[in-house]
């Protein structure tokens, strides 16, 4: 039980990093990526120790009997709060993911930030974020997971606004934060009522008050107002705005935050506070249908961008809506195992992308082309990471998928199984649309490709090798596999479909051909094509005009209520107070003329006061006189 | 018959004329004249009531002597106060003392 007694110690580690090179070795490059490494990989044995236990354990330790430490963090009378670790399978799958992505992309940063003047900066930061990220996955309370919740969005903010001198960076960065605490405020909200009604903010505690609650109606309220939290930091519609410009960030940052864990932290969220979904179906069915509603939405935007990176986020917005519409009809499982994969494959598909960036000096799929002959390892690494996340037997995605396809066919929900289907397709579609423009084929312009250090190459071939067989992990056909670890309230063990296995791969590999038909072998004219549609085209190249809709409602509504608000402060309040003071000035400025400078008058009053004192005193006597 | 309230009313009536003179009067030496006359009509109530209230004690007389003494004493320091404002400012009118003016 050592790794679970200290495994309190993995979200440390990297928090020693961040402190030490703020304050010791800013200066000196290497030693920073050393001591981010070190950390990363001291956190990153730890978690692999606490798998191996709760693996070891043979089902001691499950998802209804986990082990839980806390100590008091906050105690007054009436509240007490306190920080802890909750350890279950759950936890421990999330913190293995969360720590073999970081490391890999620290490790990918060495060569691709190496000319960059904020090394030192991008490890600090990169090592705070793994510390947030890591904090949130052990936590065992609302208010712990909150705090690190809101410390994650902080370390996306720094990391976003990197190049901080860039306006669009510093946009970006802005928007991603705004939009983050527009949902947090509902997260609070929602942990407030959880509060007032059931006393305690841990999981456990809550699991077990929720269960003998009888008002669905209020959980349904709180449920969805919790759920707002993962629609802005999973970024759901409406609040998807912000990961597309997140874009502007680095690339080892958009694999690691955008891409593997920080927008997992909602569908984690999903899955720790599952009991409270579980209670109000309604919640469930607004989630489900949200989660599918995005990742359709995405992935229509995601064919026609030519920004490689653009087209990755818009890839990972439609797969995050499928994690969250798998946990939306019931399965925690299925969003769980996508999560895993889906982490592996797109944080590789990020990192050969930036191996793409680095060489071509541009981020537009049309700048590149024919990348194959030069930079073999990148493109292949590429090759199978698409393959992975279009679904295709036997590689990760192809089981994690299905799992989603196959909860959303048997648990009735015809509508989202289909869109789960069409979003298969354009998934396979545009991402090796985007393979056959910026890997294979003819250059498209004057670039000097070549393959990247062995830094950035060997992550890509460690990721490649998750990719491939990671999805082994939750197959049909494994006894003791991911459905028997993570669950909610017992396991459930599929049954192999094999009509939905085949017709999955089908459609994926439609959408393959499809791409290589139009992009591959150029059969068809794409500029002619896109006159044609122009209008549709404009529309998603535009994300659905979704943005200018955001920017027009900020415009007309909420800076004039700012105005009114600004016009009421500034003229009422301010004129209250100053008024007040105005009023005394003027009542002073008539009385000054009291102080005539002569005796005599002084004297006078003097005389007056006397003599009404002498008749005041006098009064009582009067009568007898 | 002259009666004790004869020489109260006279008493008032110069106290009166007193007060006016030293708060209405734009010299000062005239502003202490009139407070001599104040005192010298509070010596006049002194013996007034000695004579009629109790006429075998000569406490009045006394308090009376003792009003004469404190009254020059009084006014001789005030003189000085006059002489030396004088010297400083060229002027006794009270008018002219303004510093404590709005």
């Amino acid at each position: 039980m050592f790794w679970i007694d200290n495994a309190w110690l993995i979200p440390i580690f990297p928090a020693i990093a961040f402190v030490l090179i703020v304050f010791v070795t800013k200066k000196v490059k290497m030693l920073s990526a050393l001591t981010a490494l070190a950390a990363m990989a001291t956190s990153l044995i730890f978690s692999i120790g606490v798998l191996f236990t709760i693996l070891g354990s043979h089902g001691e330790i499950n998802m209804n009997v986990p082990i839980e430490y806390s100590v008091p963090w906050l105690t007054i009378p009436g509240v007490h709060i306190t920080a802890g670790v909750l350890i279950d399978p759950l936890t421990a799958v999330m913190l293995c993911v969360v720590t073999i992505v970081a490391f890999l992309v620290q490790l990918y940063s060495v060569g691709y930030m190496a000319d960059d003047p904020g090394f030192s900066r991008f490890f600090a930061y990169l090592s705070l974020f793994t510390f947030s990220m890591l904090g949130l996955v052990v936590a065992n309370n609302y208010f712990q997971m909150f705090f690190f919740w809101e410390l994650v969005g902080l370390c996306s903010y720094l990391l976003i606004g990197f190049y901080f001198y860039k306006n669009s960076a510093a946009d970006a960065n802005k928007k991603a934060f705004v939009t983050n605490r527009v949902a947090d405020f509902g997260f609070m909200i929602g942990i407030f009522f959880l509060w007032l009604v059931f006393g305690t903010f841990n999981f456990q505690e809550l699991a077990h008050a929720i269960e003998g609650y009888g008002n669905v109606g209020f959980l349904t309220l709180v449920a969805i107002l919790v759920f707002t939290g993962p629609v802005g930091k999973s970024a759901q519609f409406p609040l998807h705005v912000w990961l597309p410009d997140a874009m502007e960030g680095p690339t080892p940052v958009s694999a690691l935050i955008h891409a593997a864990t920080m927008v997992a932290a909602g569908v984690y969220l999903l899955a720790r506070g599952f009991v409270l979904f579980h209670a109000a179906p309604s919640a469930l069915l607004l989630i489900a249908y949200i989660g599918g509603f995005t990742s359709i939405f995405a992935a229509s935007i995601a064919i026609v961008q030519d920004d490689i990176k653009r087209i990755l986020a818009f890839s990972t917005l439609s797969q995050l809506g499928y994690m969250v519409m798998a946990m939306g009809v019931g399965s925690i499982t299925a969003g769980m195992f996508h999560l895993t994969t889906h982490a592996f494959f797109k944080a590789l598909l990020f990192l050969g992308a930036g191996s793409a960036i680095h060489a071509v000096h541009s981020n537009s799929i049309f700048d590149m082309g024919g990348l194959y002959k030069n930079m073999k390892t990148t493109t292949w690494t590429f090759v199978i990471g698409s393959l992975a996340l279009a679904g295709i037997f036997p590689l990760a995605g192809f089981w994690s998928k299905d799992e989603i396809l196959l909860v959303t066919k048997d648990g009735g929900f015809t509508g989202l199984y289909i869109i789960g289907s069409i979003v298969a397709f354009l998934t396979a579609f545009y991402m090796f649309r985007l393979i056959f423009t910026a890997f294979f084929g003819e250059k498209l312009s004057d670039h000097h490709a070549h393959e990247s250090p062995w830094t950035m190459t060997v992550p890509l071939m460690i990721l490649a090798v998750f990719a491939i067989f990671i999805g082994f992990v939750g197959a049909p056909f494994v006894e003791h596999g991911f459905a028997s670890l993570i669950y909610f309230e017992e396991p459930h063990h599929a049954t192999p479909d094999y009509f939905l296995m085949i017709s999955s791969t089908l459609i994926a590999l439609a959408g393959i051909v499809l791409a290589w038909y139009m992009y591959g072998k150029k059969a068809v004219d794409t500029e002619a094509l896109k006159q044609r549609f122009l209008p549709i085209w404009t529309l998603l190249y535009n994300k659905y005009y979704i943005d200018e809709v955001y920017q027009w409602f900020f415009d007309k509504i909420v800076l004039n209520i700012g105005n009114a608000f600004n016009w009421s402060d500034r003229k009422v309040v301010d004129g209250i107070a100053d008024g007040f003071s105005d009023l005394i000035r003027a009542t002073g400025a008539r009385l000054r003329f009291v102080q005539t400078g002569s005796m005599q008058t002084y004297a006078l009053v003097l005389f007056a006061a006397v003599v009404l004192i002498v008749l005041w005193m006098a009064v009582p006597v009067l009568g007898g006189m | 018959m002259i009666t004790l309230y004869h020489y109260l009313i006279l008493g008032g009536f110069l106290f009166c004329i007193g007060l006016y003179g030293a708060l209405a009067k734009r010299s000062a030496v005239a502003v202490l004249m009139g407070i001599e006359l104040m005192l010298n009509a509070v010596n006049i109530n002194l013996l007034a009531f000695n004579r009629f209230l109790n006429p075998g004690e000569v406490s009045g007389h006394v308090f009376a002597i003792f009003v004469i003494v404190v009254a020059a004493a009084e006014v001789a320091v005030g003189l000085a106060l006059i002489i030396n404002i004088y010297r400083d400012r060229m002027t006794t009118q009270l008018d002219d003392f303004d510093w404590l003016k709005w």
